[in-house]
């Protein structure tokens, strides 16, 4: 604990020099600029400030590209919460209650929630990151395929037991999802599945055109065409504010959602995208009254919003403890370290003290920037909506159109999301949920593998899955829930609290 | 439509070797999805009785939808071809003056905006190669 404080003093003696300090700041505003654009998640801003940071010292390339990360993490969750566009599958539940809640007036709140949720979820993040980092590496080190099989089951049958509608209608689309997922080259035959001769298709579809067209497009397509356009909105500034009834709702969701986010965040592969998932339904749960969730519940903001950026928090614990990078941006991270010569893995913190203490002391003052910059910034982002819908809407879909080019460059993400955009607009209109359809979209490619090569890993034996502990233990979890979830359904004079509050369909 | 798109989808994955449930081949699992939407979308047409009647839904969006669609999905096409500022420019005229009946001032000004302050941030600031018109604007 000593040395850890000792540790922590050194970075805070670095992090905290005025130099830092302004790069944590560009970082940070960089990051929220690059996030709010959809397309340009934190990958694709890490990516291409990549190379400004070959001339700066490794902290501070490192203290940059951080702000970056949390920047565009944040960034993400703006234009979900007021133009219903999720730049990511992260943001997908984030835009269900936040643009529900901007619709109600109540845009300030829901980006205040999420400004302040998503620091105490990173601030979280980086005490875990630093006091429990080589424990946690090494049980994530234990997260082989048939754990990782487990997980992403895990993820689908929580996803029926928090279905708030019907969810029949919940697995249908969850289904769909995954059938999307589908498309592209299969990692363990090679075979090009359902790409028709295109070859932009082989690489599958990506989340965030898919995202865009269901959320986004299919937003204006129902908005735009109503007999009563949407009232302008001119909030004041009290009303920017959360009450203490917000504050009271969202302490619970946000301390739940940044320990989930966290632990979910830790395990290798790109497992954070279902912390929000889970933290929303957790949260539906949970609540007295879930049929607020969907019409603006707060607590449907700071759940995902915190465990969104909590995982982003713990997917840097096998990164900084064993220098390995376990997702996308860690990778890119580490070769950001390792282009000035410094090896990452675990002599790191014996080696370089410096870049390592100096890090995580900059996560803390990265959160905090976040919070100084966003907080003011949220009256300045609401003003969007005093803009009539007659000329917001056609610079919303120009938006959502060059968004999803910049994804891959490709016309064919455009194309994608207006498909979707079609598709998301008659699914809306027989009340079907969409967000299973992403979720499904990004667990299909990843659960297809994991099960192919635990099978592989067992000669085809599916008894893999209970002769591991941790995966029967999720397993377990998963069915137990599924099996709650379906209960009403077999049962049907014993009702669950769904059908107390009308949502069940079936 | 879920049952026919399960239909579909088993139908197109007939050139994928299937395998077994111990090994696996890449039809495998598209097969097992198309059975489980397919498994969803009886059951929900089952239930379909009990649910508001079809007739009773309200379109009243949809001819603007529609337009809205198919204005984007001209744009979209004309995109690599006339370049992203000059179509920008068109989708935004069309959609403010046309179908919203905006003053021509404000749609002149914000058509002509957008275009050229997006493709300033995003192609020039962000270096994302945007389409550009054969004239180079």
């Amino acid at each position: 604990m000593g040395e850890t404080l000792d540790g922590l003093l050194l970075g805070f003696s670095i992090a905290l020099q005025p130099s830092i300090l302004v790069y944590a700041f560009v970082g940070c505003i960089l990051g929220t600029l690059v996030g709010m654009m959809p397309g340009l998640g934190p990958l694709a801003g890490i990516s291409l400030l990549l190379p400004a940071t070959f001339g700066l010292n490794p902290i501070i390339a490192m203290v940059v590209l951080g702000g970056v990360y949390y920047g565009a993490m944040y960034g993400g969750s703006t234009t979900s919460i007021l133009m219903r566009i999720p730049g990511e599958a992260a943001s997908v539940m984030t835009c269900i209650d936040g643009y529900a809640m901007t619709q109600n007036g109540r845009a300030g709140p829901a980006l205040a929630i999420a400004a302040i949720g998503s620091f105490f979820a990173g601030t979280f993040g980086v005490l875990g990151l630093m006091l429990l980092a080589p424990t946690l590496a090494a049980w994530a080190l234990a997260f082989g395929a048939p754990e990782f099989t487990a997980l992403l089951m895990m993820g689908l049958f929580i996803l029926a037991y928090m279905s708030g509608g019907s969810m029949l209608k919940t697995l249908s689309m969850a289904g769909l999802g995954l059938l999307l997922g589908m498309i592209g080259i299969d990692q363990m035959s090679g075979f090009t599945r359902f790409t028709y001769g295109l070859v932009e298709l082989g690489d599958g579809i990506s989340i965030v055109p898919v995202a865009v067209g269901l959320f986004g497009v299919s937003e204006i397509l129902l908005t735009a065409g109503q007999e009563e356009p949407p009232k302008v909105q001119k909030p004041k500034l009290r009303e920017l504010i959360p009450s203490r009834e917000d504050f009271r709702l969202s302490v619970g969701p946000i301390g739940r959602g940044s320990l989930l986010g966290f632990l979910i965040g830790v395990i290798p592969g790109s497992a954070h995208i279902i912390s929000s998932f889970v933290s929303y339904g957790l949260e539906r749960r949970l609540s007295k009254h879930p049929e607020r969730f969907g019409n603006g519940a707060i607590e449907g903001v700071a759940g995902p919003e915190s465990a969104n950026n909590a995982a982003s928090s713990g997917a840097f614990v096998p990164m900084l403890a064993l220098g390995i990078p376990t997702s996308p941006i860690t990778a890119v991270m580490i070769a950001a370290i390792m282009v000035h010569g410094i090896e990452p893995g675990p002599l790191l913190i014996v080696d370089q003290p410096e870049l390592f203490w100096g890090f995580v002391a900059s996560m803390y003052v990265g959160n905090v920037v976040l919070l100084i910059l966003n907080l003011p910034m949220v009256g300045l982002f609401v003003n969007l909506l005093r803009i009539p819908y007659a000329y917001l809407y056609p610079c919303i879909l120009a938006f959502c159109i060059v968004g999803c080019f910049s994804v891959n460059n490709s016309m064919m993400d455009v194309w994608i999301m207006l498909i979707m955009g079609a598709v998301g607009y008659g699914l809306r209109k027989f009340d079907y949920d969409l967000a299973p359809v992403a979720l499904g979209l990004v667990l299909s490619p990843m659960l297809e593998i994991s099960l192919g090569q635990s099978l592989a890993m067992s000669a085809g034996d599916y008894t893999i899955f209970i002769e591991r502990p941790i995966a029967t233990t999720m397993f377990a979890l998963g069915l137990v829930l599924f099996g709650f979830a379906i209960k009403p359904l077999i049962f049907k004079g014993k009702k669950d609290w769904r059908s107390k509050v009308g949502l069940e369909g079936e | 439509m879920l049952v026919a798109f399960a239909l579909y989808v088993a139908w197109a994955n007939r050139v994928y070797p299937v395998g077994t449930v111990h090994v696996p081949g890449p039809g495998f699992m598209p097969l097992a999805l198309a059975i489980f939407l397919g498994t969803m979308g009886l059951l929900i047409a089952v239930g379909g009785a009990r649910s508001r009647p079809l007739i009773e839904m309200r379109w009243t969006e949809a001819k603007r939808a529609v337009t809205i669609l198919i204005a984007a999905v001209v744009c979209v096409s004309a995109l690599e071809v006339v370049g992203y500022r000059l179509t920008m420019m068109v989708l935004l005229v069309f959609l403010m003056g046309v179908i919203e009946r905006k003053p021509p001032l404000m749609v002149a000004v914000l058509s002509i905006g957008f275009p050229l302050l997006s493709y300033y941030v995003v192609a020039d600031l962000l270096l994302v190669p945007l389409p550009r018109s054969p004239w180079g604007f």
